[in-house]
């Protein structure tokens, strides 16, 4: 099982899609480690080689996080950064069923929990996950607050299995 | 009143409580329930439900290109199980970056070959046979109403226009289904669109996708499959329901869906005849997957396309979507004709049409990429190609290329496309360059006047 927490790179915006997590010109790359330079490259006002990205182990964010295309060269560019979860009030289809099937996390809360979260944005934000017991603590100059999410059966498998591949291979 | 206001859209989101009524009343005659078409797709397809909600599905057809598959062959080849389900069921092309532009993606195309030989697929599209995935897979045949369809590329939605369950998914999905034949899904909920009135003139499949994305916005059917119903989608050709479907994911739709009818039968006659005593016993197969009457949906949407206007996008997001009048005269300085959305003989003669006799205005470039060597080939028959090149056009080989600004048509910073494709995001088409999203017939008018136009200014030209 993957490691899940540390320090947090909040994004405010909805809608940030797969084109901005990973431009498609670095699609021809087939090894994940190329991606790593490039996390975010397209979003705007975002810098991929600032401290805040470089340090970055969870991402908070708003709705429909990576929409657009399948590319699961998406969740890669965060794991190659050693960012494992991703927290939003939702995600697009395919990028959340790519994180699980990574073995990584996709975390959806409701808006006013998210707004909450946004509360703690002072620069010194971390998270810690406790995996088993669905929640996690999040603490910063603001404080600190444990909040609980949910995720289905089959995606807490897939995290503890390592992914899709291993536990598919085990089943079918 | 404005075209715009008559476009009337009007959305009913089912009563909670008839909804339950109407499920527990169900409850007990469990063989007579009333299903949806994807629902009756996922039931007959089921292999698994390993907890609650998750469906495992038996994929019939698995899609590779060049792009998303590279990476999954090597992770199969360094897990030791370089291995396919089955050889038959799966379908190969090298379509994003073709011919190869560099070292980066010969490699990608050099993988894709190696990984068809060794496994004996037959079906592999190389340079001279191949095509946009979306536009030669179902000109091959290979969707079939009621099929489960997997491929890594978003626009896979494109397919349910044969009345297929088709999702997009990553490499990881798309790795399991080349290896075991079979993906998980959550069971998905359905949107219907019921498209009823007259299409006007110069109005065409795009105009009314780019709509419904707008009244749906770009996560409005997250997990959602997109129900085209009404006269509007039974008038159609196949050609014009894909470009429907190929946008549901523009709205998070996990696929577009139409029901299987004579114009299905009547396109796929060439690759069913010997399964079939004629069109009409393999009309009446199709009819097995309609939606039954008082199958539920998350919601309807009624659309009355009369008096409605051609559309063009003015954002970054598919869904921020304007009436052509507002959009005319934005500047532009590349027009590309093309792509699994719109890049299909219809969409080609529509242009034509408008380009006939006329050339490109100056101050911007034309491209147009017929999306397979058949739509070339067609095209090039009907004297449409010739109309393209006489106008001022490039005409490059079937390619995805431009689309997502990997090759063919990369954008300037601070340039600006007018495009038949599907995703207007920034920088999809080159760093620092703008899309506006249109129908051929605004690209093709939009041309000739250097800066966006609207097409019911033009006279369309008969084509041979």
């Amino acid at each position: 099982m993957k490691s899940f927490g540390g320090k947090v790179l909040f994004l405010d915006r909805s809608d940030i899609n797969t084109d901005e997590i990973i431009p498609a010109k670095y699609l021809t790359e087939i090894s994940k480690e190329a991606l790593k330079p490039h996390m975010l490259e397209d979003l705007k006002g975002f810098d991929p080689r600032s401290p805040e990205a470089r340090d970055a182990r969870v991402i908070v964010t708003r709705s429909n996080f990576g929409c657009g295309s399948s590319r699961e060269h998406a969740p890669w560019v965060f794991e190659m950064n050693d960012i494992n979860v991703v927290i939003a009030s939702s995600f697009a289809r395919i990028f959340r069923q790519n994180m699980f099937n990574c073995g990584m996390l996709a975390i959806v809360l409701p808006e006013d929990v998210i707004e909450r979260l946004f509360g703690h944005n002072d620069g010194s934000a971390e998270i810690s996950v406790d995996f088993g017991n669905n929640t996690f603590t999040i603490s910063s100059g603001k404080g600190k607050e444990t909040v609980p999410y949910q995720i289905s059966d089959f995606d807490r498998a897939l995290v503890e299995a390592g992914g899709w591949v291993e536990f598919a291979d085990a089943k079918y | 009143m404005s075209s715009h206001r008559r476009f009337f859209i009007k959305v009913r989101i089912y009563d909670i409580l008839e909804h339950i009524s109407r499920r527990m009343a169900r409850f007990g005659k469990e063989r007579h329930m009333a299903l949806t078409l994807a629902e009756k797709i996922f039931r007959s397809h089921l292999r698994d439900e390993p907890f609650p909600g998750t469906k495992v599905l038996d994929i019939d057809v698995v899609m590779c290109h060049e792009i998303t598959t590279p990476i999954a062959i090597n992770d199969l080849v360094s897990r030791g199980k370089d291995r396919v389900f089955n050889p038959d069921r799966i379908k190969v092309v090298i379509d994003h970056v073709t011919p190869a532009k560099d070292t980066k993606t010969a490699q990608q195309g050099k993988i894709l070959r190696d990984w068809a030989r060794r496994h004996e697929i037959k079906d592999f599209f190389d340079i001279g046979r191949n095509g946009v995935c979306h536009a030669l897979f179902p000109e091959q045949g290979f969707i079939r109403p009621g099929y489960t369809v997997i491929m890594g590329d978003s626009h896979t939605c494109t397919h349910g226009a044969f009345g297929a369950f088709a999702a997009g998914v990553g490499t990881t999905d798309l790795e399991v289904g080349i290896l075991k034949g079979v993906c998980a899904f959550r069971e998905p909920k359905t949107i219907r669109i019921n498209m009823n009135g007259t299409v006007p003139a110069d109005v065409y499949a795009k105009d009314i996708i780019l709509k419904i994305v707008k009244e749906l916005t770009v996560k409005g059917a997250t997990d959602c499959v997109i129900e085209f119903q009404g006269d509007v989608v039974r008038k159609m050709s196949m050609e014009s329901r894909m470009t429907l479907c190929n946008m549901a994911i523009e709205a998070g739709g996990t696929s577009g869906i139409c029901m299987p009818d004579r114009v299905t039968v009547n396109y796929l006659w060439p690759f069913i005849s010997a399964e079939y005593a004629d069109k009409k016993a393999a009309l009446n197969d199709c009819k097995k997957w309609w939606s039954d009457k008082g199958c539920s949906y998350v919601k309807v949407i009624d659309i009355d396309v009369t008096g409605m206007e051609p559309q063009v996008t003015s954002g970054y997001k598919p869904d921020e979507v304007k009436g052509v009048s507002e959009m005319a005269g934005t500047r532009v300085d590349q027009i590309y004709i093309g792509s699994c959305t719109n890049g299909r003989l219809e969409d080609l003669k529509v242009a034509a049409q408008y380009l006939k006799g006329r050339t490109i205005n100056p101050s911007v470039r034309g491209i147009v990429s017929p999306a397979t060597p058949k739509i070339f080939r067609d095209a090039d028959r009907l004297g449409i190609i010739r109309i393209f090149m006489d106008a001022g056009f490039c005409v490059t080989n079937p390619t995805c290329g431009a689309c997502l600004g990997m090759s063919t048509g990369v954008l300037a910073p601070g340039e600006v496309c007018a495009s038949t494709t599907n995703r207007n995001f920034n920088g999809r088409m080159g760093k620092g360059g703008m899309v506006h999203l249109m129908s051929p017939a605004v690209a093709a008018v939009t041309a000739l006047e250097g800066k966006i136009a609207d097409p019911r200014n033009f006279r369309k030209e008969k084509l041979k």
